[in-house]
């Protein structure tokens, strides 16, 4: 049976994780090496210096590329330096089209770093998939979204999208970080680079920062390594080695938190103290028909809603939970809440958020392994009747 | 946090709600001593039995926290955790057992537990005896008034003998005698001894509960007075864990439940699919209900496990070792419990140099092979067992 053949939970078990050969060792040893001996005077072996490649780093890429799809994938030391790396594709005088509904931090990389490079930015709604013709100028060069948006969960109409912004030569990089390639796979869709926060589902266990591009084509890899190499961000040997470990599960945990997760959105729907729920897996989601189509196994484990209270009611009930961790950060084992107007998307001016809808009783949550019995009462008492 | 789900203990177990620097996960502290602020806080340690770190060979925040977890998994009110199952195993037994007592085993229990007992407690005047698996009369034929520990692992391996818990302990009580489980190839989540009042469990660690065939730990759980003596030894003969190590088993322990239901499910889904396939003669799985202890796995467990068993049909060794070189998934190695698949044949990895009148003493032909599956998809290791059984 080759790689190919393997269905994704064994390739993320055994591509990128081959025996080591010297000792047969069935984990490969983590290479801590910053440097490697040389055949001879201006002869290179496969690896020669760490920031330009690591076998340690080589193996969770490969690990990667197979889960999404991909030519090659990699690894770098946070995910905002893989969507910053994406960028670097561009040069001054170019336009980004991105999602209104994106993480907070790539916001503010495209609004002040990109714009310092002189790289202009325009958010718009992807809902509309007119919107892309119609924000679209002569020196636009790339489209940027979020697989599932941030933190309205969102589902954009990939396909078409993509489909749109090639017609106009544009380079499609999707943020594939809360559906996961277990939900989604973007370069299915004939998007061109993929990018992850691993520090968040594929990583899972709030242990390592670490970021990921995957790509389709081998031309478009050898671009991305180039700057990569040339400006540093990858990954350690150590944190490679903990993300390769967390992604040998990365599968049962995935569908396990969507499972959970669905729960307690309906539980949350039926409470009175909420006044609505952002989840793709709910029939009330905008979205919950292409969620359908797009997402296969699950509908994630992040859950978005509204409590009935003011930003200081709200405060007091994320404070409340027992279980949740009140804290930033998602997709890891334990569950995480917290409220976006005054944490993850504090970054946006409060115009943006308006108009992103990012309301004061706003309320996001990413589910962990927990029981969802034990999660549910935890909410439950929580929010209070 | 005992009456939370299981996947919740798993990940919350043991785990204080707020940590140094309040990071969500716990800190690895690497440090081989811990300082005191001054010689009047080393007199209130000593005299106040004051509960804090003093030297990594005594105790350790990583540990402690393992220790926790393990203890909330097991239903134990304390865990102590070595560096190795064997670790724990001759740890335990050093505490407990002087000249003079006698100690009786099960005889499916790991070979190597039994080795020490035969071999080294024996040099210090300590007598094992050990009798058929599941024999109840013979082991209590056995007992006399110098005995002090009943030894039995279940589910045995390879042969996934269960026994009757509910029989052991009472077989213990009666003689008060107090009792001991291997558990290693059960796990917590699949059966819970110290519920049936057994007095200590066993396990190997780097197995299951670390789960991804990268660290060497094992455990002894139970009650804190009965592990008082046990704690206090490992700090004289110092088999502890490294920090790092017990950070990655807390790190692996956060998705055992989730692992558990995959491995039960792989193993059930594999045995099935070995007993309905023409060229296997016999599979040991205690989830069918072909095997002599399905009855007993049924009453005292609620999954079995990942290890499955079979015998290759009217296949002498070589045509066995055969099928076990043909697999693509499934690596050749020893041990168990990983999220990798591993597969073995019992005659090359563990008793090669045997007679084959030993072999067939302890029950192992030449055409068995021992499958410990992984969570990979359940069907690309059937496919690959298909193919490596279609010669």
């Amino acid at each position: 049976m080759t790689s190919r053949q393997m269905k994704f939970r064994t390739r993320a078990i055994h591509v990128g994780n081959a025996p080591d050969p010297q000792t047969g060792a069935v984990i490969p040893p983590i290479h801590a090496a910053t440097t490697f001996i040389q055949p001879g005077a201006g002869e290179w072996g496969t690896f020669d210096y760490s920031r330009s490649g690591n076998p340690t780093r080589s193996a969770v890429q490969e690990t990667i590329a197979s889960l999404e799809g991909g030519c090659g994938s990699l690894a770098f030391s946070s995910g905002m330096a893989a969507t910053h790396c994406a960028t670097m594709l561009l040069e001054s005088g170019d336009h980004i089209l991105a999602g209104m509904d994106i993480y907070g931090g790539s916001y503010r990389l495209f609004h002040k770093i990109c714009a310092a490079s002189k790289i202009d930015i325009s958010l718009v709604d992807l809902n509309d998939t007119d919107s892309i013709s119609r924000n679209l100028k002569p020196n636009t060069k790339m489209l940027w979204l979020e697989g599932i948006g941030n933190p309205r969960l969102t589902i954009p109409d990939l396909p078409a999208l993509t489909q749109i912004a090639h017609q106009h030569g544009l380079l499609v990089g999707v943020d594939n970080t809360f559906a996961t390639p277990v939900l989604m796979r973007p370069l299915e869709h004939g998007v061109d680079i993929v990018m992850h926060s691993a520090t968040k589902y594929l990583g899972g266990h709030s242990d390592c920062l670490s970021g990921a591009l995957a790509v389709r084509s081998p031309e478009l890899l050898e671009r991305l390594y180039y700057i990569q190499n040339a400006t540093g961000a990858v990954l350690s040997p150590f944190d490679s080695f903990l993300l390769a470990r967390g992604i040998k599960t990365l599968d049962l945990r995935v569908r396990e938190q969507s499972r959970t997760a669905l729960k307690i959105s309906q539980f949350l729907e039926s409470h009175p103290r909420v006044n609505f729920v952002l989840y793709p897996g709910l029939e009330s989601h905008p979205d919950h028909q292409r969620a359908k189509q797009l997402l296969s196994g699950g509908f994630g484990g992040m859950i978005t809603f509204e409590a009935a209270g003011d930003f200081e009611e709200t405060k007091r009930i994320v404070k409340a939970t027992k279980l949740f961790g009140l804290a930033v950060s998602l997709g890891a084992v334990e569950s995480l809440i917290e409220q976006p107007a005054s944490m993850s998307h504090a970054s946006y001016d409060a115009a943006a958020r308006k108009e992103a809808g990012i309301t004061d009783g706003l309320i996001r949550m990413s589910v962990g392994l927990e029981a969802a019995e034990d999660l549910i009462d935890d909410l439950d008492t929580a929010l209070g009747r | 946090m005992k009456d939370r789900g299981e996947s919740t203990v798993s990940v919350h177990g043991g785990e204080s709600r707020s940590k140094p620097s309040d990071a969500i996960t716990d800190s690895i502290v690497c440090s081989s001593t811990f300082t005191f602020e001054d010689s009047a806080s080393i007199i209130r340690f000593i005299e106040e039995n004051e509960q804090r770190e003093e030297y990594g060979r005594y105790g350790n925040p990583n540990e402690k926290v393992v220790e926790r977890k393990l203890a909330a998994l097991d239903h134990g009110e304390d865990s102590v955790v070595y560096s190795s199952g064997m670790a724990a195993i001759v740890g335990l037994l050093m505490a407990k057992l002087s000249a003079g007592d006698e100690i009786v085993f099960f005889d499916q229990c790991y070979h190597r537990s039994r080795e020490f007992c035969y071999k080294h407690l024996a040099r210090f005047g300590v007598v094992t005896h050990q009798v058929a698996t599941g024999d109840f009369a013979a082991m209590e034929a056995a007992i006399n008034d110098r005995t002090k520990m009943l030894v039995s692992e279940s589910p045995t391996n390879p042969h996934l003998t269960c026994i009757d818990l509910e029989q052991f302990v009472a077989l213990g009580k009666e003689h008060e005698v107090e009792t001991l489980i291997d558990a290693t190839l059960a796990t917590p989540f699949n059966v819970k001894p110290l519920d049936y009042g057994v007095d200590y469990v066993w396990h190997s660690a780097t197995k299951y509960l670390g789960g991804h065939n990268d660290l060497l730990a094992g455990c002894i759980t139970g009650s804190q007075e009965k592990l008082a003596d046990v704690r206090n030894l490992r700090g004289i003969m110092g088999g502890v864990n490294s920090p790092h190590n017990l950070y990655l088993l807390q790190r692996g322990l956060k998705t055992f439940a989730l692992r558990m239901q995959r491995h039960n499910e792989n193993g059930q889904a594999l045995a099935e699919f070995l007993e309905a396939h023409p060229r296997v003669e016999k599979v040991y799985y205690p989830g069918l209900e072909s095997h002599p202890s399905h009855a007993i796995a049924k009453q005292n467990m609620q999954g079995f496990g990942g290890l499955v068993t079979f015998l290759v049909a009217d296949a002498d060794w070589k045509q066995t070792a055969a099928v076990v070189d043909r697999a693509k998934i499934a690596r050749i190695g020893p041990s168990l419990g990983g999220v990798e698949t591993l597969i073995e044949q019992p005659l090359i990895m563990s008793y090669y140099n045997q007679t084959p009148e030993n072999r067939e003493k302890f029950g192992i032909p030449d055409n068995m092979i021992r499958l410990a599956c992984g969570i990979e998809n359940t069907q690309d290791l059937i496919e690959d067992l298909s193919q490596a059984l279609d010669l």
